[in-house]
């Protein structure tokens, strides 16, 4: 009996003074339990502080399996409310994952209202079921801006290994802004220190940490501008991208055909994302940063800056046009296949005279023509904000020596200086060439994040202009340009006359991205628009305005859209509008006024009999 | 029956007292297991097991104006009226938790295995209280104590009530060894149990060979068989030397312990009161064993001595087996805390036995 007593006694004396810390932790390890809270999401607002994307409170539901007495029921039941039948599986996914006993697997988000209504009812029927209330996401105008604003989902297994501060089932943002900005709109996520049984009812809380919303994100967007733009490529498939050429803000950004953001936060459902992933249209793609064209005959702006600069080219420097030239045994076409004539520089911007550039593509030379493109953006990334942005091509003779060990044929110039052949550009990329055009040349990083907004209203962080690049262009050249561009819209034989607004000078080059290669043998305009949609060329538009102190420039690609003035210049047109009723241009000087008010007459009168004045590529 | 003024002048005290003070013990740990926060009603469960007390005490002190050598005379009746219940609990058994323990008499849930005990020390006793042969009891002699065991034995297995039936098995050793055996006996008895244990293995339930397992390693299946002993241990160590103070333990206040008012009282009562407290609750018991087993040695005639010793084993084994199941030393079986555990059968049993303890003391007197 001693012996007994005595055995009892040390295992007592080393459970409970030896082993006292390590069995305290263990028993608080069972009873508490942090609970997280997380916290309501930033708020993005427009330029001028209205909302675009908020948060809501939604319900998601959620099983403790081993608060349930007879599980397979619950599960039933609870897929019969719900009409799911992935319960389980969820239920066995979480454990694979590694859950905790007694920590709740989110079996459905988002709720709509009759399931919530359905659980709620039902409660005493699903032990372990509970709803939670959380702060959702809700993209307030849908599709407006997706591809800028991005989307949330679940934080990935892979997040979660990287990032510590994550935890199962949070939100994390996956794409655009929401993406980009995850660390100011994301908040701190709160807890409470919950006391519970052994079979996980909460019974008090011990400890309340309180959350700190996330910081809300004014965009340079203007809300009224966007929705402008998002109805004028309705029904198109494109991207446009309006920017302030003072500064590098994004006005404007559209990439059509475009998603529902709210679809992602709601946990995407294998069946829609098949469904977006496997649209021929890539509605996914952020058209403006990852989509690469040929630039076409914008391309002739850079053509135009480097000859003048180079000296290679001057204002009246004159070349003939017969509709086209032989060039290495082969036939370069002008779109107008009956030729230009003799034409100097100004119109052969204005016509978008092909046999014009052919020529002075030849006196650059390919290296000095992909110099001063690189000088003006093209071809390099933009360094905007957003994932996965796609630099294009500026063809070199370096360039091709490393792609293909090969030496540049002087023929293929000829396809650059049009802006064919391996030239490739993203539309962001053209509306900074319009932008450089507009200011003098001075490139801007694009910036869609006004400012950050701290919790007490103040500025968090602010995005002051960030100047890339500038690039000396004399005056007289950006006079010899802008004269040219603004006769484009408003001139005899102007190319883009639809994107004419009454009392403001709209400046402009069209383009066309010729998409099937060989086309060189069809005569373009002719059977143009009886070809098939998908081998229809793409229509482009790049613009500023006013002429004089722009405010506003624009890059427009509508794919498939045939000629650049018949597709691309509407849309940028209604753009435009909507700008200038936003925003009123500065008064004007007298002689300024006196200038504008000769030409939108002319452009008048002579739109009428330029009959082909669209059809150039 | 006169009143005897012997029995008041000899009356023992030291038991007394030490059954009052771990019925007491139990009272506040059956408190505490029940305790569900300030705000919650007391749990019926605890004013039931003060009416027990109450009525263990009083049954406790009328035992005592019995003359316990007359149970000599009952001893087989009361056997066989025990056998009796068990049979009847397999009949009309009240079932909990998968084994029929109880038979319901409207105000009262009888657990006869509680009074098989007693039986069994009586019934043994009655048969041990003649002198052994020269040299001890040879096995020959053996088979009818074994039949008498065999029969409560196997129909407590078949409740299944693990516990009670190693209980009964304990308490006949301790009654066989004492009375003297025969060496030859021993060694045969011995290497027959050595060569039963491979056998019991194999008709031992599932969750019994679990516990088993998980009594070598509890880490195995944290959350299954290993669960108790895993929970029992931190509300144990987690007591600490002094305790969490009452009401205040929280394994037990959240149901984190199983069966936390019978099996497990102990850790209940450990976790808010610490070494300290346990180590007087170990020497309440040693008190009760000691001056037990000095009754048991001072009482002149041997069927008096036998019955301490058995009602002294019941005590001890039934001490030594829970503790130790809840502090890990021991595997898992379900066998309650004497006079501490939740419970009236047992409760009433254990405190008519240490009446019968007072009463042998007082009549050793007697002769």
């Amino acid at each position: 009996m001693v012996t007994v007593l005595a055995l009892v006694s040390v295992r007592l004396y080393y459970l409970q003074v030896m082993q006292h810390q390590e069995m305290t932790e263990l028993a608080d390890r069972n009873r508490i339990r942090l609970l997280r809270v997380p916290a309501p999401r930033g708020l993005v607002f427009d330029r001028r502080h209205r909302p675009l994307v908020d948060t809501q409170p939604t319900f998601d539901a959620e099983i403790v399996p081993e608060d349930s007495t007879n599980l397979s029921e619950t599960i039933e039941r609870l897929e019969s409310y719900l009409g799911e039948d992935h319960v389980a599986d969820k239920i066995a996914d979480a454990d694979e994952e590694g859950r905790p006993p007694y920590e709740p697997v989110l079996v459905e988000e988002r709720l709509d209202w009759p399931k919530v209504v359905a659980l709620e009812a039902h409660q005493l029927d699903l032990p372990g079921v509970s709803l939670e209330i959380t702060p959702g996401r809700h993209y307030l105008y849908g599709k407006l801006a997706a591809h800028l604003l991005g989307y949330v989902g679940e934080v990935s297994r892979e997040d979660l290994i990287k990032q510590t501060a994550y935890h199962m089932g949070d939100e994390i943002g996956k794409f655009g802004l929401e993406r980009g900005w995850e660390p100011f709109l994301r908040g701190q996520a709160g807890g409470e220190e919950v006391e519970v049984d052994a079979v996980g009812r909460r019974l008090r809380v011990l400890k309340e940490i309180p959350d700190t919303p996330g910081e809300s994100v004014v965009l340079t967007i203007d809300l009224d501008l966007q929705q402008a733009a998002e109805q004028a490529m309705e029904g198109k498939n494109g991207a446009l991208v309006a920017l302030d050429p003072n500064n590098g803000d994004v006005l404007a950004m559209v990439s059509h055909p475009a998603f529902d953001p709210d679809v992602f936060g709601a946990g995407v459902k294998s069946a829609d994302w098949r469904t977006l992933m496997s649209d021929p249209n890539h509605p996914l793609q952020n058209r403006v940063i990852q989509g690469t064209y040929p630039p076409g005959s914008t391309f002739k702006i850079v053509d135009s800056i480097a000859g003048l600069q180079e000296g290679s080219l001057t204002e009246d420097t004159a070349y003939s046009c017969a509709g086209g030239i032989w060039f290495g045994g082969r036939e370069y076409h002008c779109w107008r296949k009956q030729g230009h004539g003799t034409i100097g520089l100004h119109n052969a911007i204005v016509r978008s005279c092909d046999v014009y550039f052919y020529d002075v593509g030849q006196h650059l030379g390919i290296d000095k023509l992909a110099h001063w493109a690189n000088l003006l953006g093209l071809g390099l990334k933009t360094g905007i904000a957003l994932d996965n942005e796609k630099s294009g091509v500026i063809p070199s003779s370096a360039w091709k020596q490393k792609r293909y060990h090969e030496r540049w044929y002087p023929a293929e110039t000829l396809s650059v200086s049009i802006g064919q052949g391996y030239v490739a550009v993203t539309p962001l990329q053209l509306a900074q060439l319009a932008e450089m055009v507009a200011n003098g040349g001075t490139r801007y990083q694009p910036q869609f994040v006004k400012e950050v907004e701290s919790l007490d209203g103040g500025v968090a962080k602010a995005y002051p202009p960030v100047v890339e690049q500038h690039v000396d262009i004399s005056p007289e050249t950006l006079q010899i340009v802008r004269d040219a561009m603004a006769d484009v819209v408003n001139g005899p034989g102007g190319t883009a006359h639809k994107a004419a607004l009454p009392g403001i000078t709209v400046c402009a080059k069209t383009g066309t991205a010729q998409i099937v290669g060989n086309k060189g043998s069809l005569v373009a305009g002719e059977d143009e628009d009886k070809m098939p949609e998908k081998y229809r060329d793409h229509a482009w538009l790049i613009a500023f305005a006013p002429k004089e102190h722009p405010q506003i420039a624009i890059a427009c690609l509508v794919e498939h859209g045939g000629h650049g003035g018949a597709a691309a210049a509407p849309v940028v047109h209604d753009v435009m509008q909507r700008f200038f009723q936003l925003y009123p241009p500065a008064p004007q000087t007298p002689e300024l006024t006196e200038d504008r008010a000769n030409r939108p007459a002319i452009a008048r009168v002579l739109e009428d009999d330029t009959a082909d004045e669209t059809a150039e590529r | 029956m006169a009143f005897d003024r012997r029995l008041v002048i000899r009356f023992d005290w030291t038991i007394f007292w030490s059954v009052l003070a771990l019925a007491g013990v139990g009272l506040l740990s059956v408190v505490s297991a029940s305790y569900r926060g300030p705000h919650k009603p007391i749990d019926p469960l605890v004013v039931r097991q003060l009416i027990w007390i109450a009525a263990g005490t009083v049954a406790m002190v009328t035992v005592v104006l019995f003359d316990y050598r007359a149970l000599a005379t009952y001893a087989y009746p009361f056997y066989v009226i025990s056998v009796a219940l068990l049979v009847a609990v397999q009949v009309i058994g009240h079932s909990t938790g998968g084994s029929r323990r109880w038979i319901n008499l409207g105000f009262f849930h009888l657990e006869p295995s509680e009074l098989a005990k007693l039986a069994i020390v009586l019934v043994m006793v009655r048969y041990f209280r003649e002198e052994p042969p020269k040299g001890g009891w040879r096995l020959r002699q053996m088979i009818i104590p074994a039949v008498l065991l065999g029969i409560p034995v196997a129909l407590v297995l078949k409740q299944p009530d693990l516990g009670t039936a190693l209980i009964l098995v304990l308490i006949t050793v301790t009654l066989v060894f004492v009375s003297g055996l025969n060496a030859r006996t021993m060694a045969v008895l011995g290497l027959a149990a050595l060569c039963v244990m491979p056998l019991g293995w194999h008709y031992l339930k599932p969750y019994q060979r679990q516990r088993l397992v998980s009594f070598i390693n509890p880490q195995a299946d944290p959350l299954g068989s290993g669960y108790h002993i895993i929970q029992s241990e931190i509300a144990i160590g987690s007591g600490g030397p002094w305790g969490k103070g009452f009401l205040k333990g929280t394994q037990a206040r959240l149901n984190f312990l199983p069966e936390q008012s019978t099996d497990f009282i102990f850790a209940v009562f450990a976790e808010e009161f610490g070494l300290a407290g346990s180590l007087v609750l170990l020497i309440l018991y040693a008190i009760l064993i000691m001056r037990g087993t000095w009754i048991a040695r001072h009482t002149r005639d041997r069927f008096g001595a036998l019955l301490a010793i058995g009602l002294v084993a019941i005590v001890f084994w039934q001490v030594a087996i829970n503790i130790g199941m809840a502090t890990g030393l021991l595997p898992v079986v379900g066998i309650t805390l004497p006079l501490v555990s939740y419970g009236g059968s047992s409760l009433i049993a254990m405190m008519l036995a240490m009446g019968l303890l007072i009463s042998i003391n007082i009549r050793r007197y007697f002769f």
